[in-house]
């Protein structure tokens, strides 16, 4: 009976408060999160929400709600319902389309002091590339990573490579391509050089990393403008359209994602790009000695980073924001983030993340894991553009377009600026 | 008012309630949002008259999706019907193994959609999914059936159509045991043909299932996109885009919801017009006994 009593009493009680005193102190969060590759995300998670807890007395509530696009379908859709999450993991690239929406907090009203400032500035500055605009931060980096090369170590000595030397330039990766494409005796290929991803929702991705080895950015910062037509941009498209239709290093057409691993397992392709949160499933999984490099470029390496980051939104209250970020600050800490590279294969985040003595120990035992992060310097920011998903989808499409053979690169891509400049019309400021 | 009409009105007034809730009132809602521009940020929707209708008849994907959408319906609807139609008449006659035979026709139907696209998936994977190896037997090439636009809406459509035809079939065997056998014996007895038999007598009676089968499947043709959303993604360059998940593409990935409503009315004044085309011209050739 007094256990009812109570409980009521404090229910009235929270009622009769006034939503400011109620707002004084956030007890509990709720935010979702994509898993986005394999392995157990979801205990890791749940972990972290529990050690929080503990620390801080606060509960977090972590929503598990697909991939990355899903995730986003969901939290948009809650609150323009009124409710939901009260911070999110997204896709770092939503930025200027989450903005649009008028739904983001920017890390400035959460109230940061001069700790916190410091605390994002620790931050690898590619992992910040996709969180400026305006001047504000919009975003922290969470599960951040950089696209990759897997190779085939046997593949490459049965060709002759130099397995302990990846190609560090487009001519030395067709090359090296052309080689690793082997025919049985009716001329049917056995074995693909090297196979990238051009699906909708990944060939914006590689073709940005193309773009940037050719030392162009796809968009600028504002996010209000792209530059696909431009001569790099063509180069870069010709690049890869070479890759099949010159060189018959990797199939004609599209290929896809999801099976980019299995034919890298089955012997089907000697060199896949892929992301380094894939590292853990292919160590574990790759029957024979694999290696791990980074993506050549036109003349020296270059990369692109990936991944989700932080967002936090405006209708939390001032104590659920505040509250929000003691949490982003809690799982970036340098024991945490280097435990979460460690445990998913996602790049620590921060410098200081790699010093700590428990990543060290892993790089030392696990040297692919490095290889990743000594390619951030040579790493921009992925497409990230006002209505995002739109201009993926433009850019996709020309380019599937394109790798069918239905139009020249130069063609694919003028088509893919027309399209784009018509979406982002609106947002051109005068 | 008479005291019956007030009795009557109050008995369908529950299924009142859930039709007007969950049909008419979105649906009436959804021609509403399509006059109006799509809310961004703190720009409010303004009344844009039939403008959007006007930018989406102009969108070539739009039509393209459409396009899609005409050549999957044409191929799925008679192709899981007729074969629907022939397994059902397969495991109704007595045979060792019926039992198995009828399970094993059905167990695509089983199956959610989801799990059928990522077993297809595997399917269809070039150079060592199940297509391709078998095709190397023949000394055929490499096909990319999913990432090539020729291959790819075809190949959507047999996905479709061996997950329906099990569904279909179903209601045919449900109808062909519910006939009486004294009609094939007569038959029998005059000396008919069984060819002459299914044409004259099985096959118009079957008539009602028939257009139970033929309605479901045009609603399917435009509401079965599971396996596009797991398997291609509209792609390559929109070949496989049906009219829904363009929809869903405008409406939760664009966040266009105003382009989305007015998709929404195009698609809803479309089966309205194929329901009443199917009602109003077939069921006067069904005989319902």
């Amino acid at each position: 009976m007094i256990r009812r009593r109570t409980l009521l009493a404090t229910a009235a009680a929270t009622l009769a408060a006034p939503a400011v005193l109620r707002a004084q102190s956030a007890q509990k969060l709720s935010f979702y999160y994509p898993v986005a590759v394999g392995g157990p995300i979801a205990g890791i998670i749940d972990g972290y929400c529990a050690a929080f807890q503990r620390a801080s007395g606060i509960e977090v509530t972590p929503v598990y709600a697909g991939s990355y696009g899903e995730t986003l379908t969901k939290a948009v859709t809650a609150i323009r319902a009124g409710q939901g999450p009260q911070f999110a993991i997204l896709l770092a690239a939503e930025m200027h389309s989450l903005q649009d929406m008028d739904i983001l907090a920017s890390l400035d009203t959460l109230g940061l002091d001069a700790d916190g400032e410091k605390w994002l500035a620790g931050f690898y500055p590619a992992f910040m590339a996709n969180s400026h605009v305006e001047g504000k931060t919009w975003s922290v980096p969470f599960q951040r990573s950089t696209a990759i090369m897997y190779y085939n170590k046997a593949a490459f000595r049965m060709a002759g490579l130099d397995p302990e030397h990846f190609p560090t330039t487009w001519a030395e990766l067709a090359d090296a391509a052309r080689k690793l494409t082997t025919r049985d005796t009716s001329g049917r290929v056995t074995q693909w050089g090297v196979k990238v991803a051009g699906d909708l929702g990944n060939a914006q991705w590689t073709f940005g990393a193309f773009a940037y080895q050719n030392d162009h950015k796809l968009m600028n910062e504002a996010g209000t403008e792209v530059y696909f037509n431009d001569p790099k941009a063509i180069g870069a498209m010709e690049f890869w359209h070479g890759l099949a239709s010159q060189h018959k290093a990797t199939p004609d057409g599209v290929s896809d994602w999801g099976t980019l691993t299995p034919d890298f397992f089955q012997g089907n392709a000697a060199i896949i790009q892929h992301t380094t949160g894939n590292l853990t499933n292919v160590r574990t999984n790759a029957p024979f000695p694999f290696g791990v490099a980074g993506l050549p470029g036109k003349t020296a390496p270059r990369t692109v980073v990936g991944g989700g980051n932080m967002y936090f939104f405006k209708h939390a209250n001032p104590a659920e924001r505040a509250a929000a970020l003691r949490f982003a600050r809690f799982v970036t800490s340098p024991e945490l983030a280097a435990d979460w590279c460690i445990k998913t294969g996602y790049i620590a985040t921060r410098p200081d993340a790699w010093e700590t003595g428990a990543l060290g120990d892993y790089v030392a035992k696990v040297p692919e894991a490095g290889v990743a992060k000594s390619f951030l310097p040579v790493a921009t920011g992925e497409l990230s553009t006002f209505e995002n998903q739109r201009i993926q989808k433009a850019l996709t499409d020309q380019i599937q377009s394109c790798l069918n053979g239905k139009l020249t690169p130069a063609q694919a891509m003028a088509a893919a600026q027309t399209e784009s400049d018509r979406i982002l019309r609106p947002y051109k400021r005068v | 008012m008479r005291r019956e009409t007030w009795q009557a009105w109050l008995l369908i007034l529950p299924a009142v309630v859930l039709l007007v809730a969950f049909t008419h009132w979105p649906a009436l809602m959804t021609f509403i949002d399509s006059l109006f521009s799509t809310p961004r940020g703190s720009r409010a929707p303004v009344y844009v008259g039939f403008d959007n209708y006007q930018s989406v008849f102009e969108d070539p994907v739009f039509w393209q999706a459409l396009r899609n959408n005409f050549i999957y319906a044409v191929a799925t609807i008679p192709a899981s019907v007729v074969i629907a139609l022939g397994m059902a008449l397969a495991v109704n006659t007595a045979l060792p193994g019926r039992a198995l035979l009828r399970m094993a026709y059905f167990t695509p139907t089983m199956l959610p959609m989801i799990a059928v696209a990522n077993i297809w998936l595997f399917f269809y994977t070039p150079d060592y999914g199940l297509f391709d190896q078998v095709a190397a037997w023949f000394g055929l090439g490499r096909h990319n059936w999913l990432g090539n636009p020729a291959t790819a809406l075809p190949a959507m459509i047999v996905v479709a159509v061996w997950k329906e035809a099990g569904f279909f079939m179903i209601f045919y065997l449900a109808a062909l045991q519910a006939m009486p056998p004294d009609l094939a014996e007569a038959a029998a007895l005059e000396g008919s043909s069984r060819a002459n038999y299914l044409r004259r007598v099985t096959l118009p009676l079957l008539m009602p299932t028939t257009l139970f089968v033929l309605v479901n499947a045009v609603i399917n043709a435009f509401r079965l996109i599971d396996h596009i959303v797991v398997m291609t993604r509209g792609g390559p360059d929109n070949a496989t885009t049906l009219l829904l998940y363009y929809i869903y593409q405008t409406g939760f990935r664009f966040w266009d919801t105003a382009t989305a409503a007015t998709l929404t009315v195009v698609l809803l004044a479309l089966l309205g017009l194929l329901a009443a085309l199917q009602f109003g011209v077939l069921a006067r050739r069904v005989h319902y006994r």
